[in-house]
């Protein structure tokens, strides 16, 4: 088993913390922070698609750990259930039914959805409320409910369609990594429920060299194109993925190829940020300037006098 | 005929000084209801346009009642400003003269109205900030449909919103220059405020600014 269970910084047994706070934040949305007090060991939860069965113990997982209750839905004819993901729903297992060109078998591939925790958070970029949406120094990208204003501006910033608002509370929900179990020592729930070992959670380093270790093997088996899917185009992320076709992730239900924090996000949080205050400021002050310089203009006693002999020339 | 820019109840008084009626009561509680949304919907949006300016979400009750109020606060604008539109659009259109007003800007600025050709009720400047708002508003109220989640989350892409976000802002920005341009330009031009207060101006701010029109409304009489 030594090859699936990694061993997670020692649990703390005194003064233990049970949230992270304010010396672990290196973001924190609409607003800054200070250098972080202490760097906690980058994690990363590693999801193997190759082992995946499809089971949803990790769904279950989920919505135990966090207390969760998913409206009971329909069967739409797929195993997707639910369809997507929602405000009670942090993650769901995506089923693709993939014929593969190359030796026409069809290949089951699914994959679990959720939050991929970027190291450049969209989410976190595009948030207008200041600590709605927090990163900590173990790579965590956390939502902080009692800031959220559910204006959606997190749904816009990120790459992967992850946050949903609740139509119950109008707040922002995702995939929290299970911080809370991450900051006593414990792996996610999903993890810890997976039977086959497909979710692994450790250092983000031990999660690397395991995957290497698994991409190895899957091409060992013919799977050429196996590998790690880290994106760069997002900082990479905390949630990683094996695919044993990692050259075309899109056909694990559009797992996008190449994902970035699209650069109208970029634009709208950039520039126009700036730019706006700056052109408003300037009507303000090029008004207050040209009063202070041309003085009122004011109707002189010549402009009453000529409406008078007009108004009254017509009498 | 009557004059393509005299609208209901422009109307000149005789008397020390002489007065005109500008804006009906009507058009003037309709300014302000438009003028007050404007103000409101600035001052929620810009809370959430720069972090420097979230503190403003408290003039709202918070967060998430500012992210609540401010689409609504956007329909209420739109239907206002649809009356004023209706009230104004006709003495707003483009004519020769606004040209001649445009290429001597610079006189306008100078106060120089001696070089500038008579306009009608409303003057180039006038009718580019009638315009802009006209536009910029249409461009709002889709734009903000659009992003207003709540209730039309699932109606377009998140792409489609990210596009949205975007002109939403840029056309608030705007809008809220044109605005400064609005209340600057009635700040500056002296006795152009009791026109949208009391409904009135004097004979000589109209012979001043727009004598075209003062020179109408005589002969209508």
């Amino acid at each position: 088993m030594a090859n699936f269970e990694y061993v997670l910084p020692p649990a703390p047994t005194t003064n233990v913390k049970t949230l992270y706070g304010q010396e672990d934040m290196v973001r924190r949305s609409a607003s800054s922070v200070p250098a972080p007090a202490r760097q906690l060991t980058p994690v990363a939860k590693l999801i193997d698609v190759s082992k995946c069965i499809g089971c949803k113990a990790c769904q279950v997982a989920c919505l135990e750990w966090n207390d969760m209750h998913q409206e009971i839905g329909y069967n739409h004819g797929v195993y997707d259930n639910p369809l997507d993901l929602t405000p009670e729903s942090f993650t769901v297992m995506r089923y693709t039914e993939w014929v593969n060109p190359e030796t026409k078998n069809l290949e089951w591939l699914i994959r679990k959805d959720g939050c991929m925790h970027c190291a450049d958070p969209g989410c976190l970029k595009a948030c207008p409320a200041p600590g709605a949406i927090v990163q900590y120094s173990n790579g965590i990208v956390d939502f902080d409910h009692d800031k959220c204003i559910g204006c959606g501006y997190c749904i816009k910033g990120c790459p992967f369609n992850i946050p949903r608002i609740s139509q119950v509370d109008n707040k922002a929900y995702k995939c929290t990594l299970c911080s809370d179990r991450v900051a006593v020592g414990q792996g996610p729930a999903c993890a810890k429920a997976c039977p086959t070992h497909a979710i692994v959670f450790g250092t983000k380093d031990e999660m690397k060299q395991h995957a290497e270790a698994r991409i190895k093997d899957l091409k060992s088996r013919g799977f050429a194109n196996a590998g790690l899917y880290d994106p760069p185009g997002v900082g990479g992320t905390h949630v990683m993925y094996v695919l044993h076709h990692a050259d075309q992730p899109q056909i694990y239900a559009n797992l996008p190829k190449d994902p970035r924090i699209s650069p109208i996000v970029e634009l709208w949080k950039g520039m126009t940020k700036y730019a706006g205050l700056a052109a408003m400021g300037a009507f303000a002050v090029i008004g207050l300037l040209h009063h202070v310089v041309t003085g009122a203009n004011r109707v002189s006693q010549d402009d009453e006098e000529n409406a008078k002999r007009l108004a009254g020339g017509r009498r | 005929m009557m004059a393509y820019d005299v609208e209901s109840g422009d109307q000149v008084h005789p008397g020390n000084p002489v007065t005109v009626d500008r804006y009906t009561g009507g058009a003037r509680i309709n300014h302000w209801i438009t003028a007050t949304c404007l103000v409101l919907l600035a001052l929620s949006g810009l809370a959430l346009f720069h972090p420097s300016l979230f503190f403003l979400t408290g003039l709202f009750g918070g967060g998430q009642l500012t992210r609540a109020i401010h689409p609504w606060l956007g329909v209420i604008l739109f239907f206002s400003f649809a009356g004023l539109f209706i009230r104004f659009w006709k003495a707003n259109l483009w004519k020769a003269e606004d040209g001649t007003w445009m290429a001597r800007l610079r006189d306008v600025m100078t106060a120089r109205e001696d070089r500038l050709p008579e306009v009608g009720k409303y003057n180039a400047g006038q009718k580019v900030v009638f315009w802009s708002m006209s536009i910029l508003i249409i461009v709002l109220i889709c734009s903000g449909l659009l992003i207003w989640d709540q209730y039309f989350a699932q109606y377009s892409t998140v792409e489609t919103k990210r596009f949205a976000v975007l002109i939403h802002a840029l056309a608030a920005v705007t809008i809220i220059c044109v605005w400064i341009v609005h209340v600057y330009a009635a700040i500056w031009v002296r006795g152009t405020i009791g026109a949208m207060t009391r409904g009135q101006v004097t004979g000589g701010w109209a012979w001043r600014h727009h004598r075209k029109w003062l020179r109408e409304l005589v002969g209508k009489r």
